[in-house]
């Protein structure tokens, strides 16, 4: 079949990006190399309308050893020991088939990790629904939960920590993002680099299926007279095989056998085959016959396209071969040596003795289109004037209810009781709290991390709601007592087409920037989905921040349960009553308008240094960020997982009690501290110009939050435990 | 004491029991499921995980290995063995404990504390311990214990449940029953005693900063019993 303008456009590309793959190669692509071209120029593989973006994020800092560009990032954590992590999204699977999306987005990120010789110790997930009202969300929920689950549950690695929201921008998009940390040791981390010639490519793990290549609009094009061989499109995951991939990996990686790995994620062989050669400025010879297959008659075409799960490509030293074999054989799993480095700096792939793709590899990565999209600039939304009148007539406990049972600050724990959480025996801090955290194996340290969004504050101005999400992910690190070191992002968002759209990228980009640099906390890995949106209406910006911190010393850790009666409970950083964008505003008031809260850059380093300082000398008893919800959220759920709650203190703060307890002013935490130590503590704050409230003290059973309004802590729970519950059995 | 834990493909507890055996004084060896031959061990445990994916009815593959051979023969010479989680499945599937693990019955995951009562201490595993309500944690998928009535009643006659889910004050009602097995059963014995099936996982429960430490009195009961 001869390739054309139509075929190209088919494969997803633009007729002026096939004119310059004709320019590039000096002739008309054949098949194979067309569907290589489409799903390397393709806007998931070669970032070409957000690489121009990205550029501008700061990826460098002491502890970074790897930054963006690899499988994964890597941060140092001293002693020689190595973190390694990333996030990624599976947004388009999981709403075609919610239990495979959301598995083999799971099962994707691990490999990402262990590729780079980390075995995975947590796991971690953000995953957006759209109204609970809508007709899917119900099924997509437990399709994805259960998808996560079955995947990380049967590879034994615990999840840890997660974020869901439910948003009806969201109702033909979910978006479900996976986070994976593994921990290596500094010597022995494996690049995706290839290096010296000669030197024998390995396939490993699954065989080669039919599945995850772009079916639909391939169809005409290439299989006319097979059409009934068509299996759909939806990649199956294989957790199994994935665990036993992982064994065997780790074995051959404590020799010393690899030069490069690379995991087969998307575009499976094309990809990873063109990566390694890139990376190591090589070319690259594969014998598409040796590629062991699942199905009979695959063509080259759909080899090089597959998307099947659990594959590895290796490049080995010469005569490690049977040592090689030997250990995946012991596994199980296919071993297959199918080509080799050459020095042409081509990709040159045979099938049935003849050459049926030669590509010069620079063609396909450095010279991949790169994209200067239109954008548009978001203006600073006017503060919204809440009328006193319509303040009045709330009573503060029927808010608390409401508010403590609105779906996206209810408790997950229907959720995380489905991920096994504590498997490898080392989860100290388990969901529900701020952050997970585990131990680092064997040692006194732990890790900690967490993963964060706002679409809400991003939608109403992106480069304010770029920062406060790095904001607020590097406020549930410390809150934790973890000094956080990096982070890892997924940019969630609609089409790169839409000037909207884009704009909301581009400025929540700066905004997750400026906030990175200031806070000393870069961006190590991530990923773009763009695309997210149903006929020509976007989601919400929704930018997911993994971020990853240090506990020297887990004896340290602070966890938000409200620990002793008569302790005092204290609220670190300004309360102003910023309402606009607030869940009070948004499902009380119905007022969708007005800019989210201002993120000041300095007073949330000062205010987070200065509570980690007061851990480090053991003052912190419990604490707890504030967010969602305001003051009154955070001091419930601390309450509720305490088991005992707060007298507030007349308050002294001239706002309204309302604003006072339900705002979402930034840069705050709640902390509790032993009376006797109240003395010091407010003096380190004072020194460190910390502004500081005393909010009330910690009493037995009730929360007494004025005169006239108590809530019993049995109430408390009631609202806050059972909306997930009824929902799912409803 | 020596100790033998069992790796099979998809085992992913192995390394959790190996490092709670060794912490209470066990020298623990790793077994690999295509071995012929176990080590000499005074205990033999089946980790737990999802061995062969659970592919086919959990535990049904790995009964089949063939370090089983082994592992049966040391139980008719009278040896210990115990089988947490999947190991448990893996005990009843190779018959050496009655009745079938079937799935959870809200068919869905379960990862949580919960509080499981003792009942019989006349046993190598148990005897000595001085409380009869343990927090353990619990995380499976298929822990639903099912037999007939018949071997209800020879399993009650014979003294063989291990385990009762429970409240914290030991009491046995469906409330406290996580999973649906019958009347509460969270592990058995079988007649002889020296072969121990439970879906709770005293291994995660090791130390302060775990979900607990009801663990760690169940170990250094165990090793004290078998010296």
């Amino acid at each position: 079949m001869t390739v054309n303008e139509k075929i190209a456009i088919e494969h997803g590309l633009k007729s002026d990006e096939y004119k310059k793959i004709c320019d590039l190669l000096k002739r008309i692509p054949n098949i194979t190399e067309l569907g290589i071209f489409s799903a390397m120029w393709n806007e998931h593989c070669s970032y070409k309308s957000s690489r121009l973006h990205l550029k501008k994020l700061p990826t460098k800092g002491k502890k970074v050893i790897q930054g963006p560009g690899e499988n994964a990032g890597i941060i140092d954590i001293e002693d020689g020991d190595a973190i390694v992590f990333k996030i990624e999204s599976h947004n388009h699977p999981s709403f075609i088939e919610p239990y495979q999306g959301a598995a083999t987005g799971v099962g994707g990120i691990m490999r990402d990790v262990f590729t780079m010789g980390a075995r995975p110790i947590a796991n971690l997930n953000s995953i957006h629904f759209g109204s609970p009202q809508h007709k899917k969300t119900k099924n997509l929920l437990r399709g994805v939960v259960h998808g996560i689950g079955g995947y990380g549950n049967c590879m034994g690695v615990p999840t840890i920590a997660g974020q869901t929201s439910f948003d009806s921008s969201y109702n033909g998009n979910i978006l479900v993002n996976a986070m994976t940390l593994g921990l290596v040791k500094k010597n022995k981390i494996f690049y995706s680099k290839a290096a010296g010639l000669n030197k024998p490519v390995i396939y490993v793990g699954s065989k080669t299926g039919r599945d995850g290549i772009h079916g639909a609009s391939m169809a005409s094009a290439s299989f006319d007279e097979k059409i009934e061989e068509k299996k759909p499109t939806v990649q199956v995951g294989d957790p199994f095989t994935e665990k036993l991939l992982l064994e065997a990996c780790l074995e051959l990686m404590a020799g010393d056998s690899i030069i490069a790995i690379q995991d087969m994620g998307a575009a499976g062989l094309t990809s990873s085959s063109i990566e390694m050669a890139s990376k190591g400025n090589l070319g690259v010879e594969i014998n598409l016959n040796k590629v062991p297959c699942r199905e009979a008659k695959m063509t080259p075409y759909e080899i090089m396209l597959s998307e099947s799960q659990e594959r590895m490509l290796i490049v080995l030293e010469n005569g490690k071969e049977e040592l090689a074999k030997k250990i995946f054989d012991k596994w199980n799993l296919d071993f297959a040596i199918i080509g080799k480095t050459t020095d042409t700096k081509n990709i040159e792939l045979f099938f049935d003795d003849k050459q049926v793709a030669n590509i010069p590899v620079n063609t396909l990565v450095e010279n991949s289109p790169m994209y200067d999209r239109k954008w548009k600039k978001s203006k600073l939304p006017k503060k919204v004037k809440i009328k006193k009148d319509s303040l009045n007539g709330l009573k503060i406990k029927d808010i608390l209810k409401k508010v403590l049972s609105n779906p996206n600050i209810c408790s997950k724990e229907w959720i995380w009781q489905q991920y096994d959480h504590t498997v490898m025996g080392d989860t100290i801090q388990k969901p529900g709290g701020d952050s997970g955290v585990v131990r680092v194996h064997g040692t006194n340290k732990a890790i900690a991390a967490s993963v964060d969004s706002s679409a809400v504050y991003c939608w109403a101005h992106p480069l304010t709601g770029g920062k406060q999400v790095v904001a607020e992910s590097w406020r549930n690190l410390i809150s934790v007592g973890a000094t956080p070191i990096a982070i890892t992002n997924c940019l969630n968002f609609g089409s790169p087409e839409n000037e909207e759209n884009m704009g909301e990228f581009v400025e929540c980009v700066q905004g997750i920037g400026e906030a990175c640099k200031y806070l000393n906390y870069p961006v190590v890995s991530g990923n773009v989905s763009f695309y997210n949106q149903t006929k020509e209406i976007g989601i919400k910006p929704t930018p997911s921040i993994g971020g990853v911190g240090l506990i020297k010393d887990f004896a340290k850790m602070v966890t938000m349960n409200f620990k002793e009666i008569n302790n005092i409970v204290m609220v670190i950083g300004k309360t102003e009553g910023h309402i606009d964008q607030s869940l009070f505003a948004r499902s009380i008031l119905n007022e969708k308008n007005g800019p989210p809260p201002e993120v000041n850059l300095f007073n949330e380093k000062n205010n987070g240094e200065s509570l980690l300082n007061l851990m480090q000398k053991g003052h912190i008893k419990s604490a707890h960020d504030v967010s969602l919800g305001g003051i009154i959220t955070a001091v419930s759920k601390m309450s509720i997982k305490g088991n005992k709650s707060i007298k507030f203190n007349k308050s002294k703060n001239l706002i309204n009690e309302i604003n006072y307890l339900f705002a979402e002013d930034q840069g705050r935490y709640i902390i509790e501290i032993n009376p006797k130590n109240l003395k010091e503590v407010a003096k380190i704050l004072d020194q460190n110009s910390v502004y500081h409230e005393e909010l009330g003290v910690i009493i037995e059973k009730d929360m007494i939050i004025n005169q006239k309004t108590k809530v019993t802590i049995d109430e408390l729970k009631s609202y806050n435990s059972n909306w997930l519950t009824n929902f799912m059995s409803a | 004491m020596k100790s033998s834990v069992i790796t099979f493909p998809g085992s992913n507890c192995d390394r959790d029991m190996d490092v709670a055996l060794n912490k209470f004084g066990f020298k623990n060896k790793m077994v690999w499921h295509n071995d012929h031959e176990l080590p000499k061990s005074d205990l033999v445990v089946l980790p737990g995980g999802f061995s062969y994916g659970d592919y086919l009815r959990c535990g049904s593959m790995a009964s089949k290995s063939k370090i089983m051979h082994s592992v049966i023969n040391f139980v008719k010479s009278g040896g210990l063995v115990m089988g947490i989680c999947n190991g448990f499945q893996i005990l009843v599937e190779s018959g050496l404990l009655p009745g079938v693990l079937l799935r959870n019955r809200y068919l869905e995951f379960i990862c949580k504390n919960v509080y499981v009562k003792i009942d019989n201490k006349q046993n190598p595993y148990f005897k000595n311990l001085d409380k009869e309500v343990f927090e353990f944690h619990i995380a499976h998928n298929e822990g639903n214990y099912f037999c007939t009535k018949d071997q209800l009643k020879e399993i009650e006659d014979n003294n063989q449940v291990a385990v009762y889910y429970c409240n914290d004050e030991g009491k046995t009602e469906d409330l406290f029953n996580p999973n649906g097995s019958i009347k509460n059963i969270a592990g058995i014995f079988n007649k002889e005693k020296n072969v121990l099936g439970m879906m709770p996982h005293p291994e995660r429960m090791i130390d302060q900063s775990l979900s607990g430490e009801d663990g760690s009195l169940f170990f250094k009961n165990l090793i004290n019993n078998l010296k």
